[in-house]
């Protein structure tokens, strides 16, 4: 059985089967949006949540932490209520559009991006920031280079984010509706082909879907591989995680003392 | 990173403008030219056996609706219509539409098609079910503690295997008697893999018959008869129904072409047609 999943999959997507390819960029695409709202919002949130003082930090972490492990089908049902004819939401008519999916996965992945970044800028050495304006960075700059000083646990959180929404199916199924050609992903088609009792083609999904995680997670680690390289040969030899373009800095830029 | 995180969010947001622009829905005013799109709300035993996949292009071709269609249990696609959430209804629990469509939000009923249930079990049939009428055999089953697997969902077949219990007289509880709470297609499987009994629309138990350790054993006694009706919504139910929608979508399907259509659907694969259409018939004598 497996072996034909993994035969049917590797027929369909040689033979172009257009269904397949339709469902897949399909899941791309919501997936990446979502992970990119999530990014945008998570980031800056999960930067207060770090190095912010006020009231109630601490109980927003916890809450961050918590939303990471926010199941799929509770924010499915609530986002579902949101959008439905006769709810809040009801006259943009979103329900069971890819733009529902975004909105649900967004909610999803924000909380796993905010509470990873936290995590990540609470592990920089403390005094950093205060290096860069002792050494005269504008406070913008100053949380520019420790993000860039935190980039690859950063980087851990967004593909976490994917990889929590691409693997989803509670919050697709409910606010997508797994309607064929519009809101059906990878992983509402393979629940509807086991359902149907099609289980090579349910394996086939399956893998197709191991496959993209594989090669976004693959893509973004040689984008920042590479670029870790080029930093390492600019800075002559330094270690590769040295940050290279600190802002306001000297060439050489401030030792990280955690590394 | 620094690098990275701006061209991806860049290429994602693109995605999300391309996305916005090709999903946004039709509003329920839109003329003729441009996309409407409607809701139907119906059972997992039309999807599951393909039927729609089969029917619904063409009725897009017909008549420039797009369908999203939500299968659910009929019990959830009748709470759909109640809510407004749904345009039109195709569903098989007629107690249920009867009791929904006197509360007045429901346009017209009418009559689609039919097949039946069967009632199937593991070959070896530890409960000797096997030739009985639908309410004998699952007195047999009570009386023999044999695995049974329910729906458990208030689908239509939910329904219908309620009804076989109470006429029966039994109250079925215990280690016995196990709720999925999943669809057609699931029931069956689990049924199948557990050797236990369960009762099925015979359209989802033929598409998957090969993939299932499960025979046939108690099938047509008029209790057993399975009857699809479309149930159009009005704007009773909600001020963003589209009954032109509904109306389209329910003279459509009861038309002599894709009545038609339903009467061949699954002869070529099963030998047996999946549905038999009924449109314009008298509902008293059917199965007859």
């Amino acid at each position: 059985m497996l072996l034909d999943g993994l035969s049917e999959a590797v027929r369909l997507l040689l033979t172009g089967d257009e269904d397949t390819w339709s469902i897949t960029a399909l899941t791309l695409q919501v997936s990446l949006t979502a992970t990119a709202v999530a990014l945008l919002l998570g980031v800056p949130f999960g930067t207060a949540l770090a190095l912010g003082r006020f009231a109630g930090r601490r109980v927003l972490l916890a809450a961050a932490n918590t939303g990471m492990g926010l199941p799929p089908v509770v924010v499915g049902l609530f986002v579902t209520v949101l959008l439905w004819r006769s709810g809040p939401l009801g006259a943009l008519g979103l329900l069971y559009t890819p733009t529902a999916m975004v909105i649900a996965q967004a909610v999803i992945a924000t909380p796993i991006v905010a509470a990873l970044t936290a995590a990540a800028l609470q592990q920089v050495d403390p005094g950093f920031l205060l290096h860069m304006r002792a050494l005269g960075a504008t406070r913008t700059r100053a949380m520019g280079a420790l993000l860039a000083e935190a980039r690859l646990p950063l980087l851990a959180a967004g593909l976490a984010g994917f990889g929590a929404v691409v693997s989803e199916v509670g919050a697709a199924q409910m606010v997508g509706g797994n309607i064929e050609g519009q809101t059906r992903v990878l992983t509402t088609a393979a629940v509807l082909a086991t359902s149907r009792g099609q289980f090579a083609l349910a394996i086939a999904f399956g893998l197709v879907l191991l496959a993209i995680a594989f090669a976004v997670n693959l893509f973004v680690t040689l984008a920042q591989q590479r670029e870790e390289a080029k930093g390492a040969g600019a800075s002559q030899g330094a270690p590769a995680t040295e940050e290279r373009t600190a802002p306001g800095s000297r060439p050489s830029g401030p030792a990280r003392s955690s590394s | 990173m620094r690098r990275t995180i701006p061209a991806l969010v860049l290429a994602a947001v693109l995605l999300l403008v391309g996305c916005g622009s090709t999903a946004a829905p039709a509003p329920p005013a839109a003329g003729p030219s441009a996309e409407r799109s409607l809701i139907l709300a119906t059972t997992t035993s039309t999807q599951d056996s393909g039927l729609l996949d089969e029917l619904l292009p063409a009725f897009t071709r017909d008549s420039g609706w797009q369908v999203k269609t939500l299968a659910v249990g009929s019990g959830q696609a009748i709470e759909l219509g109640r809510r407004g959430e749904a345009d039109v209804l195709l569903v098989h629990s007629p107690a249920a539409e009867q009791a929904f469509v006197a509360e007045g939000t429901a346009g017209q009923r009418r009559l689609v098609m039919h097949n039946d249930f069967v009632l199937v079990g593991p070959a070896n049939d530890p409960a000797q079910a096997r030739g009985l009428d639908s309410v004998a055999a699952v007195s047999k089953i009570a009386a023999a503690q044999a695995l049974f697997v329910s729906r458990g969902d208030d689908s239509g077949t939910n329904a219908r295997e309620k009804d076989l219990w109470k006429k029966a007289g039994i109250t079925p509880e215990g280690g016995w008697y196990q709720a999925t709470g999943q669809g057609m297609g699931a029931t069956l499987r689990v049924a199948s893999e557990k050797a236990g009994y369960t009762l099925s629309d015979r359209a989802t138990y033929l598409a998957q018959r090969d993939t299932l350790a499960l025979d046939v054993l108690s099938e047509g006694d008029p209790g057993l008869l399975n009857v699809y009706h479309v149930i159009e919504m009005t704007t009773k139910a909600g001020e963003r129904v589209q009954p032109d929608g509904a109306l389209a979508f329910a003279d459509w399907i009861t038309a002599p072409p894709a009545q038609q259509q339903i009467g061949s659907f699954g002869q070529a694969e099963f030998g047996q047609p999946l549905f038999i259409p009924d449109a314009g018939k008298d509902e008293a004598g059917l199965g007859t």
